[in-house]
């Protein structure tokens, strides 16, 4: 699936620099394309076939290791932990999302560019150093603690990091322009005169949004829901980091067990099945980010 | 009928530095057709939106039956509104898109049934009710959006434009159909146009929009025959615009000069001095110079140096003098060529003219009607 489209994709960039005669049947273009699927082949394909083909094979050949995992308790706690707060993390990053969105289609230009520069502007910093900002500004000696300890509105610290809370927080801090983006872009196609011309014809500001609106804004949505429900499931970095090892998750399970418990059945077993749904999702919903074709306005 | 139906007192709309409408006052009587008029960036649309309720003035009253809904929400108007470009719903189906007004007063579902069977009919678009919107052919979504805007059977139909987007052949097909469907309906409709010829063949009355101010408001024919501006005199159909000297002569009878030539009117001016003349292209009679002609008295003696047919009709350029005439006309066996010498005669009683100034008092055209001719 994802070869065809990188030679057909490496194809099209490759076609629109160099329009270079073939030389002795290879041209440049096909060189390039050659070039990318080896990179390809070497740095995903290889090490994830190598994973796929350990989960069959260590400790003993066979498929044990996944009977052993659909019986593993503490497998599956960390995977009902990691679906809740995947499911909590997509409920809010959507929610905020939407609205943040929302206050873009309705800004005027200027407040639009420097409100999209905000959205944009946390993608260019590094999740290491959000998630440590984060630890500053919540750990229990950290800046939002004191402030509310001075003014009186706690009389003892309270932990906003190394839990459920300081875990979801990061992440629907980290995803919120992958939900933003869609969801505005969509948005922008929406036909602004629609909701007036409802209200025109008597509905409420209420029905309008709900019946005019919302419905289509739908497709920016579901693909923000997509996307933001892929990255959840893979998270590693924030969890780790502000989840202080009581919230682990299954990316975190999983590297503990390659470096710490060195239990490299369980790691390629779970990361197998982890690339499984994945792609699964990818696969049945991808076509939700193809936005760009989606129904035109009539 | 009742002459205060929906009173626009003194409305004013500025964007910024622009003046979208000036001063704009008008009464829409009860059950007509109104066409709003003028060029793009007239400000018809503006002036729609705010009787739609999508926009306020920053100036001014609108009263539906005596009653300020300047600042009434656009849902508490029962105003129906055609946008142009139709604005349907392209989430819900042709019947959805008709049953939204009626869904969203949380109509019983039997009468909503019946309803929109009742005006999908009315527009002979039952066979498409199942349709989105996009497939939809542009008539379609035009009645469709019509259908939309009668269902909850409103006080007023706002029309945007609703043939710009449509071919000319389809055009007249769709302008006899709304004028059928205005009368079997009865509700006021307030129609916005660019094209003077939809708004004389459509309009009860016109009202002549300029630069975001109210040129002339009257019937097609009086707005046609006898236009207040010159703006009125070229926007509305073909015209020959002459600088002329108005002058009374010693019984009491109009003339004018232009051109060396005394042209007798049938019409009574309001002052003398020099003025507009204005004679439409078919009120002048063209007779080849050598056949005999009628109406010698005062006939004016030109060459023709250009000729346009139109099928029914053909345009013909004559030259008098420094200055040049249109002529229209209808039927000619052997029709002039350049450089043929014609005699040109004027109908007195097509004759117009509006002062230098361009500013003719309101009263001064209102109180002609009987030069409509
Ligand atoms: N929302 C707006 N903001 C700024 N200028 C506007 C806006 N709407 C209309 N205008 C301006 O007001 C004038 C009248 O516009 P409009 O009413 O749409 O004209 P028309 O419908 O006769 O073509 C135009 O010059 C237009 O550019
Ligand atoms: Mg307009």
């Amino acid at each position: 699936m994802i070869l065809p489209s990188a030679i057909a994709l490496g194809r099209e960039f490759a076609g629109a620099r160099f329009q270079i005669a073939p030389v002795r049947g290879l041209s440049v273009q096909d060189g390039l394309v050659i070039g990318s699927v080896l990179v390809l082949i070497a740095c995903y394909l290889l090490p994830l076939g190598a994973v796929v083909a350990l989960s069959f094979l260590v400790p003993v050949p066979g498929i044990g290791n996944y009977w052993s995992i659909f019986q593993n308790a503490t497998v599956h706690a960390v995977v009902g932990k990691t679906l809740w707060i995947s499911s909590l993390t997509v409920g809010l990053t959507l929610l905020l999302g939407y609205i943040t969105a929302y206050a873009l289609v309705q800004a005027g230009p200027v407040a639009r560019k420097l409100m999209l520069a905000g959205v944009l502007l946390p993608l260019w910093i590094s999740v290491l150093v959000r998630n440590y900002a984060w630890i500053a500004l919540l750990s229990p000696g950290g800046i939002v603690n004191s402030i509310l300890i001075r003014w009186g509105w706690l009389d003892q610290p309270v932990s906003l990091v190394r839990n459920s809370f300081g875990v979801v927080l990061g992440m629907v801090h980290y995803m919120l322009p992958y939900a933003i983006l869609p969801i505005y872009a969509q948005m922008a196609r929406i036909d602004s005169t629609l909701p007036h011309l409802a209200r025109s014809l008597g509905a409420s500001p209420r029905q309008a949004f709900i019946r005019v609106f919302l419905p289509l804004s739908r497709p920016g949505l579901a693909a923000a829901a997509f996307l933001t429900s892929i990255m959840s499931l893979g998270f590693y970095l924030t969890p780790a980091m502000l989840g202080g090892g009581k919230t682990v998750m299954v990316a975190e399970f999983i590297s503990i067990q390659v470096t710490e418990t060195l239990r490299w059945d369980i790691a390629t077993t779970l990361s197998t099945l982890l690339l499984l749904v994945t792609g699964a999702l990818v696969w049945r919903f991808s076509h939700l980010l193809e936005l760009a074709t989606a129904k035109p306005k009539t | 009928m009742s002459s205060s139906f929906l009173t626009i007192d003194s409305i004013c709309k500025r964007y910024g530095l622009l003046r979208a409408l000036e001063a704009v006052s008008l009464d829409v009587t009860q059950g007509e057709f109104l066409t709003l008029l003028g060029p793009s960036g007239s400000g018809k649309s503006t002036l729609l939106a705010i009787l739609a309720g999508f926009a306020e003035p920053d100036q001014g009253i609108v009263r539906l039956n005596g009653r300020d809904i300047t600042r009434l929400a656009p849902e508490a108007r029962r105003f129906g509104v055609v946008p142009q470009g139709y604005g349907l719903f392209p989430h819900l189906t042709v019947y959805e898109n008709i049953a939204f007004p009626l869904r969203v007063r949380r109509s019983r579902s039997a009468s909503i049934n019946g309803r929109v069977r009742q005006v999908m009919e009315l527009l002979q678009i039952g066979s498409v009710k199942s349709r989105l919107p996009r497939e939809l052919s542009g008539g379609q979504q035009q009645r469709v959006a019509l259908a939309r805007a009668l269902s909850f059977e409103p006080d007023l139909l706002l029309l945007d434009e609703p043939m710009s987007a449509l071919d000319a052949l389809l055009r007249r097909d769709l302008q006899a159909e709304l004028v059928r469907l205005h009368r079997q309906v009865g509700t006021t409709f307030v129609y916005v146009t660019h094209d003077q010829q939809e708004a004389l063949a459509l309009s009860d009355r016109i009202v002549v929009l300029n630069h975001g101010r109210i040129e002339q408001i009257g019937t097609p024919r009086s707005i046609y025959a006898q236009p207040a501006t010159r703006f009125v005199a070229n926007f509305l159909g073909k015209n020959n615009l002459l600088q002329a000297t108005a002058a009374i002569g010693p019984l009491g009878r109009l003339h004018f000069h232009w051109n060396g030539h005394r042209i007798a009117a049938g019409v009574t001016a309001p002052f003398e001095g020099p003025c507009s003349l204005t004679i439409r292209p078919e009120a002048i009679v063209l007779t080849k110079v050598g056949h005999s002609s009628q109406g010698t008295k005062d006939r004016i003696l030109g060459t023709v140096v250009n000729h346009t047919f139109h099928g029914a009709s053909a345009d013909v350029i004559v030259a008098v003098g420094h200055e040049s005439l249109t002529v229209t006309l209808t039927a000619a066996a052997s029709p002039p060529v350049p450089g043929d010498e014609v005699w040109l005669a004027f109908d007195a009683e097509r004759l117009w003219c509006l002062p230098e100034a361009d500013t003719i008092s309101p009263a001064a055209s209102a109180t002609s009607p009987e030069l409509a001719a």
